[in-house]
């Protein structure tokens, strides 16, 4: 059956794992202990660095994205990210102008407090020069963003503005890799991803000349993040 | 696949190390990696433990690989990707033009992929009237010079900033003359601009994968330039070029595969960007490409499974081995002819392109074994050249001199007794001649070595000897 | 008293035995020093390096084989080389993988085989030797050693109680030689790229001696030194710690004198 699949020769590269393997198939008893080992993904070996508590991680997130040339911000409300985004333009010398996710909690924020922001909506373009988006989690144990794609998520906007501003909330924020998974499985099923799901450690880099490491070599320059402290509020929905 | 130059080993070796340049620019290796490495080593306690834990994950997917891969596709096709089976080096570039080819494509960008560089794939498309673009910075630099990648993760190492200047001087009609390019900041700022609108303009995306996960159809790549993200969400294709080794079970393996991968490659606790692609476009989506392909290139390591080269489909591409190999800072990437240098390029080179073709590569080591002790998979790199040394002597492949001395050296070595009373004398005629100077600036038969350096005299009598005399009541016992 | 003394089977190497006997020496006072009763077996040529790394395999199980018969019966087996000791402890063993009875029998040796500055340091408990020296000295981490086995502190840690001696450590110090074995006459152009970087380190560390514990990598380091005019004398660690570093240094002219002298 496989065999006839017009797209290639997967009868017989599996012919010949198989003749490696020494082996037509899984005994059953493997097969199942292989099925269960898909179905029921379990941790490895978490550094401790990622198991601090949570105003912790707080801090070992910022200390780690600061590291990384990142800057962060702490707010106590989210009403407060315009005026932020506002005074931070202001002090990059950045022109006031700003590509925002499509996002509820975003989009329902106080933007007419900041009258000189021109606020659009939607999937990166090439004029852009700065993104405001939010995020799926953050990662304490390297200072690491998730961004998980969807209509809230156009992921253009992650990598094409030169500045790339996230909106984090406190609760969003875990101690290792694998608290994210979890919440991506809780949130999208098991088995199933978002079209795209985005590690962000640290504006853009490269090494390439001299490995001299510089930022900004395609993807954003700046990553600045503005870490809303709703800690004590329950998780939202994400 | 891409033509090599591997049984020219020691010419190349030879012309690299008279090349004041490159030797200028292989001084970034050195300086560039180890410390950053062995800083994020210190900084992570768990990181033995994890190293550990990464090789038993590979070897468990690599004993269900067949299990695994069928997972894989399963889960790609339900995500509405398409997978293309390639055995050999050819299919895989067939299947990557017909796909362009069907998507009308003219322009097509590319992300890192030491994969495209194992199948010859920026000529085959290029021949089919494509223009390819590379977009990761240093893979940019060096095809503006036709040249191929020095190592697998810093393609144009091998380079000064100042070679890189008058490239872009030379390639770039637009740039003013009076523009300064002397910082690597101005060059970085000048390619990132000059590849801005490729990426738009691109109708095909082409990235490889560091990673395949079974669970869910994902391909992941590890990136710091963000070039292989523009790639891949920009154009209305993408495609993923793997090699079947690259599949692992679950996120909480690639996951634990990560937190070694940055910090034996860069030294980086994670790199920049860390992608996770599955299947095209949502109808919910408002950008990402409408298809998602991936190449599953076998190209030989169906063979290396099960076999005793089976370990170095561990291998993750960190670049660590070659980082830390004083032969590869001697002679660069380059000279050891094909796509992989280094350490890993010598045991992976003869798997791929045979080891009547490679043999250099695993006998050029001194199995210092610096190699084996910084892989984060933990592969027996020097015990696995050594298996190809054996299948060379095995073969008469190795050379005859060699085999000769080899021969005449073991007949004595397995004779003590002659042994002993033929080099005894032969020491206490050399060490009468030497003693004067002390050493020998020119030896017959060691040419080798007097053409660099003095040979000590021996002291004259053996030990062996000189024991036989304290032991019949000679001195100090 | 007697019966508590360990029997230590001397592996002598074949670089020992025909270059600088001296060493083989100064490995018995320092073995006797720590409380061995030493002995040479006669019927020791080579560990089978040679053939080993060259890929022929039966020329090197045929060597091994002599080795395990030769050196059978002795408490330890102590070699003053890292290379030499390694091969016989890392290596034996796999070489009989399908021979069980002789890989057992290489197991049983490689258990008891050790490098001559560990042995000291780790299995014999030593903290200081009768020794003294005057100058600077840099060591060299021979590859075998260090990597497979651990062979770092222990040479530093007994040097140190030597009166006279400063260690001066030089940069790279960990970093190959470029020796290899049959590598520095097979590649002789990347081997003395690296004996050359090698040598820079050597002289800029400012030590007057250069210190190693195989004999192999010291004959490359002492003949790039010499070639290059660098005035820095080169010797098996072993000579300084048995006291025993009063006869010219490796490629030094001038009579050996009694390389058995000072021993036993």
């Amino acid at each position: 059956m496989s065999e006839a699949r017009p797209n290639g020769s997967k009868g017989q590269i599996m012919a010949a794992l198989r003749r490696s393997l020494k082996r037509e198939q899984p005994a059953p008893e493997e097969r199942r202990l292989l099925e269960e080992r898909l179905a029921q993904p379990r941790a490895g070996l978490i550094p401790a660095r990622g198991q601090r508590d949570h105003a912790a991680q707080l801090d070992l997130l910022e200390e780690m994205l600061t590291e990384l040339s990142a800057t962060v911000a702490r707010l106590d409300d989210a009403a407060e990210v315009p005026q932020a985004v506002a005074d931070y333009l202001k002090s990059e010398n950045l022109p006031p102008r700003l590509r925002l996710a499509p996002r509820e909690d975003l989009r329902v924020l106080p933007w007419d407090s900041q009258p000189l922001l021109e606020v659009t909506e939607g999937s990166a373009q090439e004029t852009d020069p700065t993104a405001v988006t939010g995020a799926f989690a953050g990662i304490a144990e390297t200072g690491t963003l998730v961004m998980a794609s969807g209509a809230e998520a156009p992921i253009t906007l992650n990598f094409l503005p030169e500045n790339h501003i996230v909106v984090l909330r406190a609760s969003d924020v875990v101690g290792a890799y694998e608290e994210a998974w979890t919440r991506l499985r809780a949130r999208f099923g098991n088995g199933t991803m978002p079209r795209a799901v985005n590690m962000i450690t640290g504006p853009s880099r490269t090494g390439d000349i001299e490995q001299t490491i510089l930022l900004g070599a395609h993807g954003p320059r700046r990553l600045h993040v503005l870490l809303i402290e709703d800690a004590e509020q329950p998780a939202a929905a994400d | 696949m891409l033509q090599s130059s591997s049984p020219a080993f020691k010419e190349n070796a030879r012309a690299a190390l008279a090349d004041q340049t490159l030797q200028k620019a292989l001084g970034n290796v050195k300086a560039g990696f180890i410390g950053k490495r062995a800083k994020a080593r210190a900084r992570l306690p768990e990181f033995e433990d994890l190293r550990d834990a990464a090789r038993d994950i590979k070897n468990h997917t690599l004993a269900n690989l067949d299990f695994y891969l069928e997972r894989y596709e399963e889960k790609v096709l339900a995500s509405g990707g398409q997978v293309h089976w390639a055995a050999t080096a050819e299919e895989a570039r067939n299947a990557i033009l017909t796909i362009c080819r069907d998507a009308g494509a003219k322009v097509v960008t590319k992300g890192k992929s030491m994969i495209s560089e194992e199948i010859g794939l920026n000529a085959h498309l290029e021949e089919a009237g494509l223009d390819v673009v590379e977009t990761d910075l240093g893979e940019y630099i060096i095809q503006l010079r036709h040249e191929t990648p020095s190592h697998i993760i810093a393609p144009a190492v091998h380079l000064t900033k100042d070679q890189v200047e008058a490239d872009f001087r030379h390639h770039h009609d637009e740039l003013p003359a009076d523009r300064s390019l002397v910082e690597p900041e101005q060059l970085v700022a000048e390619a990132r601009q000059m590849l801005r609108h490729r990426y738009l303009e691109a109708d095909v995306g082409i990235t490889g994968a560091n990673f395949l996960v079974a669970e869910t159809g994902t391909s992941i790549i590890v990136t710091n330039e963000g070039n292989g993200d523009l790639t891949q969400c920009l154009p209305k294709v993408h495609i993923v070029i793997a090699s079947l080794e690259k599949v692992v079970p679950n996120l909480e393996d690639a996951t634990t595969i990560l937190r070694v991968l940055a910090r034996s490659a860069t030294g980086q606790e994670l790199s920049a960007y860390t992608t996770f692609s599955t299947g095209p476009r949502r109808p919910e989506d408002l950008d990402g490409p409408e298809q998602y392909h991936v190449i599953l290139l076998d190209n030989g390591r169906s063979q290396m499974l099960g076999g005793e080269f089976q370990d170095m489909l561990r291998c993750i591409r960190c670049g660590a081995c070659m980082n830390h190999c004083p032969v590869y800072h001697a002679v660069g990437g380059h000279a050891y002819g094909w796509v992989y240098p280094g350490p890993m390029g010598a045991v992976l080179t003869p798997s791929l392109i045979g080891v009547d073709e490679a043999g250099h590569l695993p006998n050029a080591s001194t199995f210092c074994g610096r190699c084996e002790s910084v892989c984060p998979m933990r592969i027996p790199l020097p015990r696995m050249m050594r298996h190809w040394r054996e299948r060379e002597f095995e073969r008469h492949l190795s050379p005859k001199a060699v085999r000769f001395g080899l021969a005449f050296w073991a007949f004595f070595a397995r004779r003590p007794a002659l042994y002993h009373r033929l080099l005894g004398l032969k020491m206490r005629v050399l060490g009468a001649l030497g003693r004067a100077q002390g050493r020998f600036n020119a030896l017959p038969f060691a040419g080798g070595w007097t053409k660099h350096r003095d040979f000590p005299a021996p002291q004259g009598k053996t030990f062996q000897q000189l024991w036989a005399e304290r032991q019949k009541g000679g001195a100090g016992s | 008293m007697a019966e508590s003394r360990p029997r230590v089977g001397l592996f002598v190497t074949c670089l020992v035995d025909l270059i600088r006997p001296s060493v083989g020496f100064a490995a018995v006072k320092l073995l006797e020093q720590a409380g061995c009763d030493v002995s040479v077996p006669r019927a020791q040529t080579c560990c089978g390096q040679p053939a080993y790394n060259s890929g022929d395999r039966a020329d090197t199980k045929a060597i091994a084989e002599q080795v395990i018969a030769a050196f059978a019966g002795y408490d330890y087996v102590v070699a003053p080389s890292g290379s030499c000791a390694s091969m016989i402890k890392k290596h034996y063993p796999g070489l009989f993988a399908d021979d069980p009875p002789l890989r057992a029998k290489a197991e049983e040796l490689a258990a008891r085989t050790h490098e001559l500055v560990s042995f000291l340091a780790d299995v014999r408990g030593v903290e200081a030797v009768e020794s003294s020296f005057s100058g600077a000295v840099t060591y060299h981490d021979s590859c075998s050693g260090l990597r497979e086995l651990g062979v770092e502190a222990q040479p530093r840690k007994l040097l140190d109680s030597v009166p006279g001696v400063e260690i001066r450590e030089m940069e790279e110090s960990n970093v190959c030689c470029g020796f290899g074995g049959t590598f520095c006459v097979k590649y002789p152009d990347i081997s003395n790229k690296m004996v050359t970087n090698k040598a820079g380190f050597i002289a800029a560390s400012g030590a007057d001696t250069l210190l190693a514990g195989d004999l192999g990598c010291l004959m490359n380091m002492a003949g790039k030194l010499q070639r290059q005019g660098v005035p820095v004398k080169a010797r098996h660690v072993a000579e300084v710690l048995a006291d025993m570093a009063d006869r010219p240094a490796i490629g030094e002219p001038g009579q050996a004198g009694d390389p058995a002298g000072g021993a036993g």
